[in-house]
């Protein structure tokens, strides 16, 4: 690729099509932002093809100055690369899952989800602190438009309390940011990442972004936004929320949190800990009375990123590699969960699992693909979701058996609440007569659930394409974390090995009856 | 060994063209393509299985594709054949070409065939991987994925509420006992830093003085590992408190019971126990723990299987009792013999299951026992075929010429290997397993009593009543209604065929090598040498002690259904309360649902009102917007736009501005 600037390009591309899509009629739009999201899909395997895996940790550099203390600085690394990806990946599917559900304004809604993924790339590939800032709060507007004009019934009260939450816990990360700045007197986040800011002021500095990080997360108990604004939001607004924004806060924890402030982060991982088994537990035993298909997902999402959260806390390779592949999983599975809900949405308008019943019968292609996620979702091994939770638990285990533990009965609760809404939904008999009448899937949803259901199975069978180009980042950050590492409370005590097997028999007993009797 | 390839992804291939194919390519086509593909399995897999017989076959490892590689925990995709897994292989294979060609028949008028048998070829394909991994990973793998196809077999008919009930608790029950085996991989991991299955054993004798911590305490390292384990295959066998999804799981199709819920899914955990042989060896208290748990599992499906009437549940307590004699087998150390019974139980278990179908299918669906009756000569294939399982699981044989039925040589050998053990629990697991054996014998004959000999009580079914469109009034002293069953085609007759031939063989001939060769497990199993040894010496009263008990069960069944019918009735008359109690499986349902399923969804619904609605949001979000608000009218009454309020403030502003200077 030379010198080409792909990063900037992928930012470009867009912007320019955003504006186009405002000028112009409905069908046209819709054309501009399939094309654009479809450009960007290629310059991102582009990216990913030309990524060096084993290269220079931060590839595909820019920077520019524009003031002192803030630069338009681009760059990767594995960890952004893969996030990078994933949001790519989703946004043509975005498209086409709003091609014909948006009827109204849509020059305006391809805008702003276009404006969406520009700032979605920019969180992953900014280098500067203050352009991430920007992208990570910016971010808000165009969810916030998508939520409140797009939206629901009472898509209002949604995004105002989706901005509520988001908001507060921003301002205290810039107050944080602007302290470090001063501290060290830099804003490139790779010095920062190896900088080693005093650990008082660390701990301090950890819970600001923790107020902001959490949020976005979401973990319990900051978690409330999410079901109202899933619930709310057109389907491909669930899709981009649950696929790349909340990954947001699992970035800044591996981007900020974890490699600046380490003895932090060893510190307060208690309360990560704690919030993160309340979560799995709480919110798996509320996604399972719920009676709205989007609520009992978004539900679900709050127990998975729970495991997100301990995995990363858990300082060690498997924790942190486990995390990123939970969260990449998840944003395909639950993407594609919420493009399951707005398939038979579009067809009955409505959410209320109870509505349905039988689609096995009329939508058998749509049964099985809704199974396939299903799965995905519970974590069945062969899937994305087993590898990310797999891995995410076992390095958990060499930190604490007890979180472990308690993060372990999410298979158990997660596969109650999954198949009990696949039956009420996809089995049964047919109780009305308009579910029953509905018709399987066309070729747009094939297109929307077919690239997913295959990524799904890829990344579970072969995740190492996935592994590879972030192994030496998070060799790097489990490097810089080993002096804070906390020792597990299941540390092994040597002893003295015993001589025998527990069944050996003594010596010589009963033989010479055998050889009496002859073998039996 | 690249025949392991075919026999492995065959059913794969043709689970998912035959799945995908569906109505596009019809059901004959379907049928052939997987049929097909499992009797290749099957003709592939017995020269491996006979070549480790003989002697000539080494243990091997074939790399399939790298799957995990995280830090310093790596595991690949690969396939291990060695005695162990030939055993696994021809009994999964024969066992599903045979239910595949059985589905033939018995599924001929389902609407949905295809389905069917592609989730058949992919439980074949799940439990295949599962028997030849090579790492515990692979093994969940399988595990998980046997567990998918049961979940999706059992609720085949997706229709039915009942069935989709026991489809998802035979889920989540067993992925209770999935908790602990992943718990279980990952202190293994801890531990040992590797997954490998030889590489953990290898390494296991080391670790056997160490200890480690759990929550909290300090436990035996190798003891708190396997008990991990044994979790897990204790919610896969349908051990004691996790069986409970093993009975409802006869919602599903009766082939899908003989394949998954008899032969093969179930005894996933014994298969688990024996390939960690050597690691459980180092775990006195877990062994323990398998020893008790087996016996107690064995003597407490034995009690329930004489209450019940559905012909297919008294063999699901049936299945899930004889895996307890495969586990205290283990317990006690006898592995060779826990795998023998396994292989026997596979042949015998699904000879009984197929034979019940055929029963089913002769008498319009209908289930229960009491409705049946001399069905002897209407269709004598299938009663021929059940009596020869029916013996076989009885262990009829006669032990001075060493020859008998199947479940003989097997069942005996667990018995007299207990007693061989010594210990106080292999005594017993021995008391218990003699018990189970009486009632064992007690209820098969029971079942064929009602089902093959006496008058036909057809009439009194509501299926039979559907079927002749009579009430039992109508029809009179003809008790049969006038129906007419019929014997099954010969698709369901050749399965019967060969199942009865291993009913009756496979004891007498694989005898040795199983028991007795450690040159045939070639350290695939921990082979205990004294053991079997001590095996030989016991007293004779303890040999014939499975054929006297077998013997009186029988006796006691006779009397009790064929020479005087009203004995049951008074029997539990006279001991109604703990008649209810066993009939009622001993209330673990109720009690499960009392303390688990209730308070899970009660929670559920607190947390959500309680806590999220009317704490979280309602001092959160709900509560800043209130306080803005609030604020705001405060605000709005302070800029009121009077002078003189405005006056006010300054003045009292000014006085406390004073006030605090002169302080």
């Amino acid at each position: 690729m030379g010198g080409f600037p792909i990063l900037s390009a992928m930012l470009l591309v867009p912007l320019v099509a955003a504006m186009a899509c405002l000028l112009v009629r409905a069908g046209t739009a819709r054309s501009i932002a399939l094309v654009a999201t479809l450009l960007n899909l290629a310059l991102g395997i582009a990216l990913w093809a030309n990524y060096d895996i084993g290269g220079a940790q931060w590839q595909f550099t820019e920077r520019h100055e524009i003031f002192q203390g803030f630069s338009y600085a681009l760059g990767i690394d594995g960890i952004a690369l893969l996030l990078i990806v994933l949001s790519v990946f989703l946004m043509p599917i975005c498209i086409l899952a709003s091609w014909e559900s948006i009827q109204k304004r849509v020059g305006e809604y391809m805008a702003a989800f276009l404006i969406m993924e520009l700032l979605m790339i920019g969180v992953f590939a900014a280098q500067d602190m203050f352009l991430f800032y920007i992208f990570f709060e910016a971010g808000l507007i165009p969810m916030y438009l998508i939520i409140g004009i797009w939206g629901g019934a009472n898509r209002i009260y949604a995004s105002y309390k989706f901005f509520l939450y988001t908001l507060l816990g921003s301002v205290l990360m810039l107050i944080a940011m602007l302290w470090m700045v001063n501290a060290s007197g830099t804003t490139d986040i790779p010095t920062l990442m190896n900088y080693d800011f005093p650990v008082k002021a660390q701990t301090w500095l950890w819970l600001a972004f923790f107020a902001s990080f959490a949020v976005k997360m979401p973990m319990w108990p900051v978690h409330t936004w999410l079901p109202d604004a899933h619930v709310q939001a057109p389907t491909a607004g669930s899709v981009i929320l649950a696929g790349v924004l909340l990954k947001m806060g699992g970035y800044g924890f591996i981007r900020f949190s974890l490699p600046m402030f380490p003895e932090a982060s060893a510190q307060l991982m208690w309360v990560i800990f704690v919030l993160s088994m309340a979560a799995v537990v709480i919110t798996s035993l509320i996604a399972l009375v719920q009676h709205d298909m989007k609520k009992l997902i978004a539900y679900s999402s709050v127990a998975h990123m729970a495991i997100v959260t301990v995995g990363l806390f858990s300082f060690n390779v498997q924790g942190l590699e486990g995390s990123m592949i939970v969260m990449l999983s998840h944003g395909l599975v639950s993407g594609a969960l919420f493009l399951c809900v707005g398939v038979i949405y579009d067809r009955l308008h409505t959410r209320e699992i109870d509505r349905y019943g039988g689609l096995s019968i009329n939508m058998p292609h749509y049964a099985l693909l809704f199974m396939l996620f299903t799965m995905a979702s519970v974590g069945l091994p062969g899937t994305s979701g087993f590898v990310g939770e797999f891995l995410s638990l076992a390095g958990i285990y060499k930190v604490s058996t007890t979180v472990t533990l308690v993060c372990t009965t999410g298979i158990i609760l997660g596969a109650a609440y999954m198949l009990y809404l696949y039956r009420r939904v996809a089995f049964g008999e047919q109780k009305n007569a308009d579910a029953a009448a509905m018709s399987d899937l066309n070729l747009r949803e094939w297109l929307m659930l077919g690239p997913i259901a295959a990524a799904v199975l890829w990344m579970g069978v072969y995740p190492e394409s996935f592994l590879a180009p972030m192994r030496k980042d998070i060799a790097a950050l489990d490097a810089r974390l080993s002096r804070a590492a906390p020792s597990g409370d299941a540390h092994l005590v040597a002893g003295e090995p015993k001589a025998e097997a527990a069944n050996a028999m003594p010596e010589g007993v009963g033989e010479h009856e055998a050889t009496a009797e002859g073998a039996h | 060994m690249t025949s392991i390839y075919f026999i492995v992804f065959l059913p794969l291939l043709a689970a998912v063209v035959g799945g995908l194919g569906n109505r596009a390519l019809g059901n004959t086509v379907v049928k052939l393509l997987t049929t097909g593909a499992l009797f290749a399995s099957c003709l592939l897999s017995w020269p491996i299985f006979l070549a480790f017989i003989g002697g000539t076959a080494e243990a091997g490892v074939v790399p399939v594709l790298q799957w995990v590689h995280s830090g310093s925990l790596n595991f690949d995709w690969a396939l291990r054949v060695d005695a162990l897994t030939a055993v696994m292989l021809v009994v999964i294979t024969s066992v599903s070409a045979l239910v595949h060609l059985y589905s033939w028949g018995y599924m001929e008028e389902d609407p949905d065939q295809p389905r069917f048998f592609a989730y058949l070829s992919l439980f074949t394909f799940a439990m295949l991987m599962l028997v030849t991994a090579d790492n515990l990973v692979q093994m969940f793998f399988g595990w998980e994925g046997v567990g998918l196809a049961s979940y999706l077999l059992i609720g085949f008919w997706f229709k039915k509420p009942s069935a989709n009930a026991a489809a998802i608790k035979a889920f989540v029950v067993n992925r209770v006992g999935d908790l602990g085996f992943m718990l279980g991989i990952f202190g293994t991991f801890l531990v040992f830093g590797t997954v490998s299955i030889p590489e953990i054993l290898a390494a296991a004798p080391s670790m056997s003085g160490s200890t480690i911590g759990f929550l909290g305490y300090r436990m035996h390292t190798m003891d708190i590992l396997c008990i991990l384990l044994f979790i897990g295959a204790m919610g896969k066998s349908a051990q004691l408190g996790l069986h409970t999804w093993l009975p409802d799981a006869m919602e599903g199709p009766t082939p899908v019971s003989a394949l998954i819920h008899a032969a093969t899914m179930v005894t996933a955990g014994v298969f688990m126990v024996c390939r960690l042989s050597p690691m459980f060896e180092t775990a006195p208290v877990a062994l323990s723990m398998v020893t008790f748990v087996g016996a107690a599992t064995c003597i407490f499906a034995a009690t329930i299987g004489t209450t019940q009437w559905d012909i297919k549940r008294v063999i699901a307590y049936s299945t899930c009792s004889q895996l307890g004699y495969m586990f205290f087998a283990a317990g006690v150390g006898a592995y060779g013999a826990a795998m023998f019974h396994l292989f026997t139980h596979a042949f015998f278990k699904a000879l009984l299951f197929l034979g019940a179908g055929s029963v089913i299918h002769a008498m319009h669906h209908e289930q229960d026992m009491r409705y049946y009756g001399g069905l002897r000569k209407q269709i004598p294939f299938t009663f021929y075929a059940m009596l020869a399982g029916t013996l076989a699981i009885t262990g009829v044989g006669i032990y001075w010429l060493h020859a008998g039925f199947a479940g003989f040589h097997s069942k005996d050998a667990i018995l007299e290997v207990a007693f061989a053990r010594g210990t106080e629990l292999a005594n017993f697991a021995f008391w218990m397993g003699a018990f189970a054996a009486l009632l064992t014998s007690f209820y098969s004959w029971r079942l064929m009593f009602l089902t093959f000999w006496g008058r036909p009580r057809w009439i009194e079914s509501e299926h039979i009543q559907h079927s002749v469109h009579k009430t039992p009034e109508q029809a009179g002293d003809d008790t049969t209604g006038g129906y007419h069953p019929h014997e099954s085609p010969v698709s369901m007759l050749i399965p019967l065929g060969v199942l009865t031939l291993g009913a009756v063989f496979a004891g007498f001939i694989f005898n040795p090598q199983f028991l007795e060769s450690e040159n045939f497990w070639g350290g695939a199993i921990y082979f205990n040498e004294g053991l079997i040894h001590a095996m030989h010496g016991v007293p004779l009263w303890v040999k014939l002690s499975a054929t006297i008990v077998m013997l009186l069960g029988f006796v006691t069944a006779w009397f009790a259904y064929i020479r005087d019918t009203s004995i049951p009735g008074k029997f539990v008359e006279q001991f109604r309360l703990l008649h209810k109690f066993v009939y009622n499986k001993w209330y673990f349902d109720e009690l499960y649902d009392f303390l688990f399923v209730r308070p899970a969804f009660w929670f559920g619904r607190k947390f959500w009102k309680i806590g999220d609605e009317g704490i979280i949001d309602r001092f959160g979000p709900n509560g800043a917007a209130w306080l803005v608000e609030q604020g705001a009218v405060v605000a709005k009454k302070v800029q009121s736009g009077y002078l003189y309020s405005y006056a006010l403030v300054m003045l009292l502003g000014l006085i406390a501005a004073v006030t605090w200077v002169m302080m």
